[in-house]
């Protein structure tokens, strides 16, 4: 038996008519284990409006069995607003994850326990062994996906979590590799972000006056101030939605042809267009807000990587590289 | 069609749960209303309803009540289909909120909030949140993930075209898998290479087209033993062979180099820079580390990276 893997993001196969279906069995359970709830909070529950909420209601109070005696099964009423299940037969709970449903919350709260700096370890344990309990065989093959966040940093990790909880002011030495550089200066911290396997602080930079991301693991120093944190009202949180990094409009177009032991670059790095060349190598197009990291770029590929454009870049790295080969002569 | 489908579909899961023995197919089709009138089009249905009951994850089971029936019936035990009680504290009810947001965007984001739904219908208050100050999120990004999680959930094997780092030919590659695993953000699969009859490891991004099951669900047993996380720890970690550079390093520049450095000194040779000692264990990975610094760094010894720095510098002015 052969068969494509599908790509599809929801469990395979699920029609309208059975995702409808989920949602009917866990509204009964939904409002039996809070006795009265209301309809609008309802609908936000289960993200649909009270329209479709009171359809499905209505459709499951009109289920009705004709054998051996004709019957309704579930009796129920949402006047004045309220919702109250009356009778709901052998749907009253909700039923078992599926290995999908157990795994991804299993996965996800593993992952949590390995986060630096997340402060709550034992509400994760605690939570962790009582919904392998809930999902019985179902949770067995999360087992067999891992999530290993990179620790380094950790230690800073903490410290950016206190100064969070306490509203305060950092102040780092910063590592900027693209410019091989240590830099200084005065962070007010806004959320950590633990994203593709990194921790970052996201925070107003004083010395930029902007929103930056600072990889936890590239701080070589971090000190919690006295002074209180203001991060102004302009400050605005990356939409995480949209990806990690951004171009931005400024940004340097450069492209950049690669041999096959180049190839890492599209991986490593986001770029907007990659262009197969055939016997593996590739053309890609990438963005960056300061050069010198593609100058560096350059030199560590040597000849597995050549910058085609801009032509200036590409001459300021026969430069670094004339630079270079000097002190070996 | 859509909406008398669902009134047909709950009136046949509270039927068969409610019953508490096997029904026939001649019972459930006088009980349930909705079916059509000619048993054939009835079964063909049926069949189809079933199917689909079963892929929500309703246990939908065959058999005979009493060893006097002819006829096979079905059941649905609620044993095997409640949620069994669940109860949070106000601060498990929080982490699951978080944990329920981090796969937001990726393959079990639908998954994860299914979950988080049976979970509120069991009377649990926990909401899709976030906590003050943390975002963990997981993205799925390769296109690879989504079969071979089916694969690894479903114990079938596979096979796949992959590009191995620095080949220009991929090669088409039969794998049991074992597991998934995402190492500091990167997903790869572990499992036995039966080509090879050997464990192997692959990295998700470099399987460059569609994954293929290889065979039945079933077909592969993991062994009690495999440590995927393992696996992909080795394959990901730096072989121990330890060698040693000198390199010179300009004054106020090169940190990068210095954080990895086991000593730095002031050259007595040469005003202005240091000498570094820094350890490693590939020559061609070190030489690009170094190349990358340019006019900064000066390899001494050992001659081999030395020449390895020298070679990537040439190819760079070419």
């Amino acid at each position: 038996m052969t068969s494509s893997g599908s790509r599809s993001g929801a469990p395979p196969r699920v029609t309208p008519a059975t995702d409808r279906l989920q949602r009917l069995l866990a509204l009964v359970p939904y409002v039996m284990s809070r006795r009265v709830v209301g309809l609008a909070e309802t609908a936000a529950a289960f993200g649909v409006s009270e329209r479709e909420l009171v359809d499905d209601l209505n459709m499951l109070w009109c289920v009705e069995l004709r054998s051996p005696d004709p019957y309704c099964p579930i009796d129920l009423s949402y006047e004045g607003g309220e919702i109250v299940v009356s009778e709901a037969e052998s749907i009253d709970r909700p039923l078992r994850l599926g290995v999908d449903e157990a795994s991804a919350l299993l996965v996800a709260l593993r992952m949590l326990a390995e986060v630096p700096g997340l402060g709550d370890r034992s509400a994760l344990s605690r939570t962790i062994a009582k919904l392998e309990a809930a999902a019985g065989a179902a949770g067995a093959v999360s087992a067999q996906v891992a999530v290993q966040v990179d620790d380094r940093g950790a230690r800073n990790a903490a410290q950016v979590r206190d100064a969070l909880a306490r509203g305060r002011r950092l102040h780092m030495s910063y590592y900027v590799p693209g410019r091989d550089e240590a830099t200084e200066r005065d962070v007010d911290p806004m959320r950590l972000l633990v994203v593709e396997g990194r921790t970052y602080l996201e925070g107003w930079c004083l010395r930029a006056e902007a929103v930056r991301l600072f990889r936890l693991d590239r701080v070589l120093a971090l000190d919690v101030l006295d002074e209180p944190a203001s991060v102004p009202p302009q400050a605005q949180q990356r939409d995480l939605d949209q990806g990690l990094f951004r171009p931005s409009a400024d940004d340097v177009r450069v492209e950049l042809e690669l041999s096959v032991a180049g190839r890492w670059v599209a991986e490593y790095f986001p770029c907007e267009e990659v262009t197969e060349l055939g016997d593996g190598r590739l053309r890609v197009a990438l963005r960056t807000p300061d050069t010198r990291m593609v100058r560096r770029l350059a030199l560590r590929l040597g000849e597995d990587g050549r910058v085609t454009a801009p032509a200036g870049l590409a001459a300021e790295i026969r430069e670094d590289a004339a630079a270079a080969l000097a002190q070996y002569a | 069609m859509s909406r008398r489908k669902t009134e047909r579909l709950l009136s046949l899961v509270v039927c068969l749960l409610s019953a508490g023995k096997y029904l026939t197919a001649a019972q459930i089709r006088e009980a349930v209303p909705g079916y059509p009138e000619s048993f054939d089009a009835f079964k063909r249905m049926f069949e189809r309803d079933k199917d689909e009951l079963r892929e929500l994850g309703i246990p939908l089971e065959t058999g005979v009540s009493s060893a006097a029936d002819t006829e096979p019936g079905y059941r649905i035990p609620r044993q095997a289909y409640v949620l069994p009680e669940v109860r949070l504290e106000r601060d498990e009810a929080a982490v699951l909120g978080l944990a329920a947001r981090v796969w937001r965007r990726a393959e079990l984001a639908g998954a994860a909030a299914g979950a988080l739904l049976k979970l509120r219908a069991a009377g649990i208050d926990a909401e899709e949140t976030t906590q003050p100050g943390i975002e963990p999120r997981l993205q799925t990004g390769e296109a690879a993930f989504g079969p071979l999680w089916e694969a690894v959930r479903d114990r079938r094997p596979v096979s796949f075209s992959h590009r191995a780092a620095g080949r220009s030919n991929s090669q088409l590659r039969r794998l049991e898998p074992w597991g998934v695993v995402n190492r500091h953000g990167r997903w790869y699969v572990a499992g036995m290479d039966t080509d090879r009859g050997e464990t192997r490891v692959f990295r998700l991004s470099r399987i460059d087209g569609p994954v293929t099951f290889d065979g039945p669900a079933g077909a592969v047993a993991v062994p009690g033993d495999a440590d995927v996380r393992e696996l992909v720890r080795e394959w990901d970690t730096e072989p121990q062979v330890r060698r040693t550079a000198v390199v010179q390093v300009r004054r106020g520049a090169g940190y990068g180099l210095r954080r990895g450095a086991s000593a730095v000194r002031p050259d007595p040779q040469r005003a202005g820079w240091d000498l570094a000692e820094v350890p490693f264990s590939d020559v061609g990975w070190q030489s690009e580390h170094l190349a990358e610094f340019g006019a900064d760094v000066v390899v001494i010894e050992p001659a081999d990276l030395r020449e390895a720095v020298i070679g990537r510098l040439k190819g760079a002015l070419a």
